[in-house]
């Protein structure tokens, strides 16, 4: 149910001038961003550059210091609690702790949406979840409660109660950390079959480089509260800036110092 | 100076909170709608909150009264009115322990459980998935809690003072041989419907209304990280405590003061 009808150049999600401080720090410094419909985009950065606050700005969750951010053409902080809501309904987010409901099994979690925003009979509830949840591979695991589960069968829990109502757009928080190899590799096939079997489009936040550059079709790579490269994922992966350089290949010292801001170390340690 | 400044951010932060409190507590009021639709959320939630509570307040009033009843006939007997046990057992309980003892119970064991949960459910990012889901955690979480706290505890403190006047009865008749005609008797003569009952009953509704509220605000409030729940819930118990025992001085003055 398109509430406005775009032509298919405009992206899904357009990022204008975005500003937001926590306290006196700017966690975003004026980034603009765009996500095409269709496209798998990763957003990029350092551990602690707001990529997580990032997902909560789209999903209307902060409201920012300065900017815009469009979905579909609805500017998403102008948008009444009911509207905001109904915008939500077509966002899947994974969290990066699952965040399933702990006291209720892994079927009634996927079915919770399902039941709290349908009208649907019980049988087809059924065949809904088990269809969402044999996507994910965790068609056998349906009795079992969140507390049962690895955290990567979690994530895919979560995975398949993001995607149940069938929304456009799949935000992931962080989908690869704290992960086994063998549960990244699920969930490096996954995202892209899914995104491609449900034309879904979808953000990966993540600081994980190479499994993300690995299915990612655009980057941004976020430093210091601005957007410092953006682009089809080869470009942003082969560009020859000495920051991006750095967090693509995991350098521990350059233009990121090694070093927490400080005084130098002989006043520190010999006194003034 | 700094003193100062120190004090005035207190005062800030705590007005801060008190408008958050009755911002969440309106929020709260109006899922209200939802909760008639759904009465089964309700109904979950009185099992946790009033059900389970049971145990320790039946327990609880049953030593109560008997403690009561020990207590009374040691002084009631110095001046020969040992028939009046039964009106001092049941006044006791249904004007001030009933409530006030319940209120704290509960407060010690539904309402540190509802902070816990809440603040766990906020610190493992459940509540931001519900919203994310087009859900209000407010209403589909809290509404139920409140309500089922607000029927609770009238309920649980009726029941404690009940179970209290039989443990007084087990202790004076019983053991004391204090005569079990005049202990009904007088109780049914002495003990005011309105001026007794009624008045306990509203106390036990502004208790159960308070708790419920002080648990889930301090559980939805809480910073979300493992230190910041256990003090959530901390700071619940002792500001239930502390509300209960200054409310129970306004509302006994209000109502049994001349």
């Amino acid at each position: 149910m398109p509430l406005h009808p775009n032509n298919d150049n405009e992206p899904l999600v357009k990022i204008r001038g975005l500003r937001f401080y926590r306290g006196d720090r700017a966690i975003f410094d004026g980034i603009d961003i765009d996500i095409p419909k269709g496209s798998i985009t990763a957003i990029m950065g350092p551990s602690g550059t707001g990529k997580t606050t990032l997902l909560k700005l789209i999903g209307g969750q902060l409201r920012p210091d300065a900017g815009t951010i469009h979905v579909n053409g609805q500017d998403v902080h102008k948008l009444n609690n009911k509207e905001l809501y109904k915008l939500r309904m077509r966002m899947g987010m994974l969290f990066q702790s699952g965040a399933l409901l702990t006291d209720i099994n892994v079927f009634e979690n996927i079915a919770y949406p399902l039941r709290e925003h349908t009208k649907l009979p019980e049988s087809i509830i059924r065949k809904l979840v088990l269809m969402k949840l044999e996507a994910v591979g965790l068609r056998g695991a349906r009795d079992l409660m969140p507390s049962e589960l690895s955290g990567g069968m979690a994530r895919r829990a979560a995975l398949a109660r993001a995607i149940v109502l069938d929304p456009e757009m799949v935000l992931y928080d962080e989908p690869f950390t704290g992960q086994d190899p063998i549960s990244m590799g699920v969930l490096i096939q996954l995202i892209p079959r899914l995104n491609k079997a449900s034309r879904l489009t979808s953000i990966i936040v993540s600081h994980d480089v190479e499994e993300t550059a690995n299915i990612a079709d655009i980057i941004y790579v976020i430093s210091n509260g601005k957007v410092i490269a953006g682009g089809p994922s080869e470009q942003v992966a082969n560009s020859g800036s000495p920051w991006v350089r750095q967090f693509m290949d995991g350098q521990a010292d350059g233009p990121v110092p090694f070093h927490f801001p400080a005084k130098p170390l002989e006043t520190d340690i010999l006194g003034n | 100076m700094e003193q100062l400044a120190r004090l005035g951010r207190i005062g800030i932060c705590t007005l801060e909170r008190l408008g958050r409190g009755h911002v969440l507590l309106l929020h709260m009021l109006s899922g209200l709608t939802a909760l008639v639709i759904r009465p089964r959320l309700l109904i979950a939630q009185i099992h946790y909150v009033g059900v389970l509570s049971l145990l320790i307040i039946t327990v609880s009033g049953l030593f109560v009264g008997m403690v009561l009843a020990l207590q009374g006939y040691y002084i009631l007997s110095q001046f020969g009115a040992e028939e009046t046990l039964g009106v001092m057992v049941a006044a006791s309980l249904v004007r001030e322990l009933g409530p006030v003892v319940t209120g704290l119970l509960f407060a010690g064991r539904a309402g540190s459980a509802l902070t816990a949960e809440i603040g766990l459910m906020k610190a493992t990012e459940q509540l931001s998935g519900l919203e994310m889901m087009a859900i209000d955690p407010i209403k589909r979480i809290l509404t139920p809690r409140f309500m089922a706290g607000l029927i609770s505890m009238p309920l649980l403190a009726a029941l404690f003072s009940a179970i209290g006047v039989i443990g007084g009865h087990f202790i004076g008749v019983e053991l004391l041989g204090v005569d079990e005609g005049a202990y009904w008797s007088q109780m049914q003569s002495k003990i005011d419907l309105h001026e007794d009952i009624f008045n306990g009953v509203i106390k036990s509704m502004v208790f159960g209304f308070i708790c419920t509220w002080i648990a889930l605000f301090q559980g939805h409030d809480c910073v979300p990280t493992s230190e910041g729940v256990s003090r959530a819930t901390t700071r619940t118990v002792v500001h239930s405590a502390l509300a209960i025992l200054c409310l129970d001085f306004v509302l006994t003055a209000l109502m049994f003061g001349e």
